[in-house]
């Protein structure tokens, strides 16, 4: 059977992987208005800093980690290049010529090397943090944590239980449409079906016979299930309770600790200390 | 007592044709009715009739003595349980207690008690070990054991399984037999088992054959498995040990139609020693 772990969940123990996801989806909320506050590379410094604890402590090897990066690797760099030649300003950081080349509109300047290296570094925490998350965490308590942090918003009438429920049977037929989509496409390929070869338009043209038939299984699937949750007496959030519950424990506290140290250590450094060291 | 009760029921999925019509049928509290027939004779019609997934177009429908109208649907579904045929397609959630939770927590329990009820249903299958399993990792037969595991859930009264075994393979079969035997007799929960599998009908108190939405023979398993040319006309063949006494008859051994295994034995038994005597 092919392996259905999908996401990038890394099933170790650790301080992290016990954590309530709620508080953890909180603290990657906290860690990227940090990184947005940050004015200089100090307040960077902190929240790198930070960051490095939490990967020491969520046992995920620190490869893995930066493997994410790989992933958007090209997007940070093009943002970088961008950045660096668009930018023109006269400030001097260091000894030597504030403009050190330039071409029509383009430039590269002591300020463009000093803002894009920033951006570089933001993005490299940003992604980072937020692979730490899908690491530690399994979708499945992803999603009970988003559904306890929108409970508030009931309130307003946002239908959260029907959202969680959403997310939770999508996450649920995953597998099961990963596994038929190969079906199909070995069936499609028996039938003499080529997706591998001819231009681009050709092969997206040859999904299409994998995606009508995956498309009809999805809806007669939906109408079983649907069958089989009113044969359960489903009928929408009202009255409805919950059997899990996420308890907050010490661990949680000292997430919030951690968090709440970081982003007032970034305000106050964006507040005492100046542009960029 | 009545668990069910079917006066004069039709239904139709649309105009002209029925796919059930009046139809005169009852299931008594703690009884083991098999429902037998080729495709489209209406078994999973009556099915879904049995617990308000469908409305009957005429005739009405009783659970426990009180008619199944629109206000009711909640408490006979609690009375009455469906398992399906797909066991892809009844799982709401990824993990086996979650979703064996489903229907205990539509129906508003507290939580202390959803938890004795999952750790009940799971025990009835004999699933207790795999509580925090990811179903999607399971076999076809132990998924199906988790679905009808959450339709116990909610602790009903009869238990109606449509076709559950059609898409397993022998092993899987013979488990969820196995449990349905096992539910009737310790629990006392009366059965409805629709198959096309004349093997499974021997396990039964009483045996329907259904054909173009009406009932065609009634009566315990082996008298009518006597009938063989009769059901041969529905399109409905003998159990497989049947069919070897048809066999061996034709081969021209003097043995009995039984149904049952020893009974055959002692048969063959006797023709071979008289042959070699």
């Amino acid at each position: 059977m092919k392996d259905v772990s999908f996401g990038q969940y890394y099933p170790v123990r650790s301080f992290v992987h016990r954590a309530d996801p709620r508080l953890k989806i909180l603290f990657l909320i906290a860690f990227i208005t940090a990184i947005f506050i940050a004015k200089n590379f100090y307040g960077l410094a902190v929240c790198a800093f930070v960051l490095l604890l939490a990967i020491l402590f969520s046992r995920v090897p620190f490869l893995k980690v930066l493997r994410a990066v790989r992933g958007v690797l090209f997007l940070v760099l093009f943002t970088a290049v961008l950045n660096l030649l668009f930018r023109t300003g006269e400030k001097t950081y260091w000894d030597g010529p504030a403009v050190y080349w330039s071409w029509k509109i383009f430039s590269v300047t002591q300020e463009g090397i000093v803002e894009s290296l920033f951006l570089v570094v933001r993005l490299i925490l940003l992604v980072v943090c937020s692979s730490l998350l899908t690491y530690t965490t399994t979708p499945v308590s992803l999603t009970d944590g988003i559904e306890s942090l929108l409970t508030p918003l009931k309130w307003i009438r946002f239908p959260v239980h029907e959202l969680a429920l959403i997310m939770s049977i999508a996450l649920r037929f995953i597998p099961i449409l990963m596994d038929e989509t190969e079906r199909v496409k070995n069936a499609q390929m028996a039938r003499g079906a080529d997706f591998e070869s001819g231009n681009p338009v050709r092969r997206v043209k040859a999904v299409v016979p994998i995606l009508i038939p995956l498309l009809l299984s999805a809806f007669r699937r939906a109408d079983e299930l649907g069958d089989a949750m009113d044969a359960r007496c489903y009928s929408g959030g009202k009255k409805r309770t919950k059997y899990k519950k996420l308890r907050l424990g010490w661990r949680d506290l000292i997430v919030f600790l951690v968090g709440a140290a970081m982003v007032t250590g970034v305000v106050l450094l964006r507040i005492y200390l100046g542009w960029p060291l | 007592m009545k668990a069910i009760e079917f006066r004069d029921v039709s239904f139709s999925y649309k105009k002209g044709g029925f796919a059930i019509s009046h139809l005169n049928f009852s299931v008594e509290e703690g009884e083991f009715v098999a429902v037998l027939g080729h495709n489209g004779s209406g078994k999973s019609t009556l099915a879904r009739l049995c617990n308000g997934l469908l409305t009957p177009k005429a005739g009405k429908i009783f659970v426990y003595g009180e008619e199944v109208t629109d206000k009711n649907l909640f408490d006979v579904r609690k009375k009455v349980g469906i398992a399906f045929q797909n066991p892809d397609n009844q799982a709401v959630a990824s993990v086996v207690e979650d979703d064996v939770a489903f229907g205990a927590e539509n129906v508003g329990l507290p939580r202390e008690e959803i938890g004795r009820r999952i750790a009940f249903a799971l025990g009835a299958v004999g699933m207790e070990s795999y509580r925090t399993a990811t179903i999607a990792r399971l076999s076809g037969g132990q998924k199906q054991r988790v679905a009808i595991a959450g339709v116990l859930a909610l602790k009903p009264n009869v238990m109606i399984l449509d076709e559950s075994t059609a898409m397993l393979d022998p092993r899987g079969r013979r488990e969820i037999v196995d449990v349905v035997k096992k539910l009737n007799k310790e629990e006392g929960i009366a059965v409805v088992l629709i198959t096309h599998f004349m093997d499974e009908a021997l396990l039964a108190d009483r045996a329907i054959v259904l054909n173009r939405g009406e009932i065609v023979m009634t009566g315990d398993p082996a008298s009518i498995f006597e009938r063989h040319e009769e059901l041969l006309t529905y399109n409905l063949d003998l159990p497989r040990i049947g069919k070897i006494c048809k066999q061996l008859q034709a081969g021209g051994m003097a043995v009995p139609d039984t149904l049952d295994p020893e009974e055959l034995a002692e048969a063959i038994a006797r023709c071979v020693s008289s042959r070699n005597g």
